[in-house]
């Protein structure tokens, strides 16, 4: 039997929850019963037609204002002077760095249990996105810590940490693109690919705690849970950028996604188009 | 539906949930022992109160941070050697470094050395500035405390 193209549907068009069935027999999705509305491929591709510019628009407005604000309005720091308002796109960039892999974490384990058939497409789009706000954090930092530190570059246990973090999304970005190419053999790619986006996950902890496990030149968290040492003034726009940057980081993965389901089904179309 | 009962009468998703929740919990415990271990040689640079608890033999090329103590900065008459006194509120390090310092380096900031230890001084190549986690306007930095918590209560 020719196993069939997963999440391919037969006839070109998606219509229901039964067109993502998996091929062979027992590897059909299993989901509980609330995620069901959301397997329906029609159902999320209506939900993401509106809500992907909703949240584009938003995010941009609300980062470009934050950041504007706290490039022209913000009073510069006691120490640093003017390099705090590198911290505007640093800190937002750090966060979404680490949500990214926390999105492919979370996409992974859904893929491993419950075989959701969006899983992992929604793994990888996360992905892209994620790599580029890791590398954002690296280079601004960079530039943050020469006048501050003294040097480009040190070796300790956060900015190790966090490097490895952006080389962890280039090897998740290789490794779904061929589990990509390789469906139709059906070799169970994605699963390989979930496993490693679990694996990779334990360096998140790891970047969140370096700081308070080791000594580095990289400062502690400035804010814990209800607490800043951020004084206000800087505060506040900071959580706004940070705000924004989520939903740009939304709005490109529900982006992404839709961009997948239509590589997958035009694959499709053009398979069948030369079996006949 | 696609699903195929084995004896036992566990779903196979069930089934698939327990093995990958205890392949995290044995993942993360594995990252903690490993994070654990790594405890004193994944640190940047000693403190002090390390040295003073195991001195490194002399000449060997360390790391030392800590605080500049309050009025311990002193420039020599050549003017670019500067002496300072490095603590951690345990233990206190004299320092001595020729070259152009960093612009945060200023007394009662954080400061990393980069050097060895010659006799009881330590006598640093590079020193990197260390900025802590307080994030002060320019005009409140100046104030005392009593004043900035005051100015805080106005505005709030």
């Amino acid at each position: 039997m020719v196993p069939t193209i997963a999440l391919a549907p037969a006839s070109g068009k998606w219509q229901s929850a039964r067109d993502w069935r998996r091929g062979s027999p027992g590897e059909g999705f299993d989901l509980p019963a609330p995620m069901h509305g959301f397997a329906n491929p029609a159902r999320f591709l209506r939900m993401a037609r509106w809500l992907m510019p909703l949240l584009l628009v938003s995010g941009l407005l609300l980062s470009l204002g934050a950041v504007l604000y706290g490039m022209l309005v913000v009073p510069p720091d006691r120490l640093m002077g003017e390099t705090v308002r590198i911290l505007y796109i640093h800190v937002p960039a750090a966060w979404l760095g680490m949500a990214g892999w926390s999105t492919i974490a979370i996409a992974s384990l859904v893929e491993l249990v419950w075989r959701h058939p969006l899983a992992a497409i929604a793994g990888r789009a996360a992905a892209v996105p994620g790599a580029m706000f890791t590398a954002i954090c690296l280079i601004t930092g960079s530039i943050w810590a020469r006048p501050t530190w003294g040097t480009w570059w040190v070796w300790d246990g956060r900015l190790t940490s966090y490097l490895v973090l952006l080389f962890l999304y280039f090897g998740y970005i290789a490794l779904s693109g061929a589990a990509q190419r390789d469906m139709v053999s059906g070799s169970g790619g994605n699963r390989i690919t979930a496993i490693f986006g679990l694996v990779g996950a334990i360096n998140i902890p790891i970047i969140n705690r370096s700081v308070v496990w080791w000594n580095s030149l990289h400062q502690p968290p400035s804010i814990t849970a209800g607490k800043s040492s951020i004084d206000g003034t800087f505060l506040w726009p900071l959580l706004i950028a940070a705000l924004g940057f989520s939903l740009i980081f939304g709005g490109v993965v529900l982006a992404r996604m839709r961009m997948l389901l239509a590589d997958i089904q035009a694959e499709a179309r053009l398979r069948r188009k030369a079996l006949a | 539906m696609s699903d195929i009962k084995p004896a036992g009468g566990i779903k196979p998703k069930h089934q698939r949930l327990v093995l990958v929740v205890i392949a995290l919990v044995a993942l993360v415990g594995a990252g903690l022992l490993a994070a654990y271990a790594l405890s004193n040689q994944a640190s940047y640079f000693y403190v002090p109160a390390d040295l003073m608890k195991d001195p490194p033999e002399q000449g060997r090329a360390i790391r030392l941070g800590g605080m500049v103590e309050k009025g311990s900065l002193k420039t020599q008459a050549d003017g670019i050697t500067i002496d300072f006194v490095v603590g951690d509120g345990k233990a206190r390090v004299p320092v001595r470094f020729t070259g152009i310092t960093p612009d945060l380096f200023v007394e009662g900031s954080g400061v990393v050395a980069e050097g060895r230890m010659e006799g009881q001084t330590f006598v640093a190549d590079n020193l990197l500035a260390k900025h802590d986690e307080n994030y002060v306007p320019r005009q409140m930095g100046d104030m005392t405390e009593a004043q900035a918590k005051a100015v805080v209560a106005e505005t709030k």
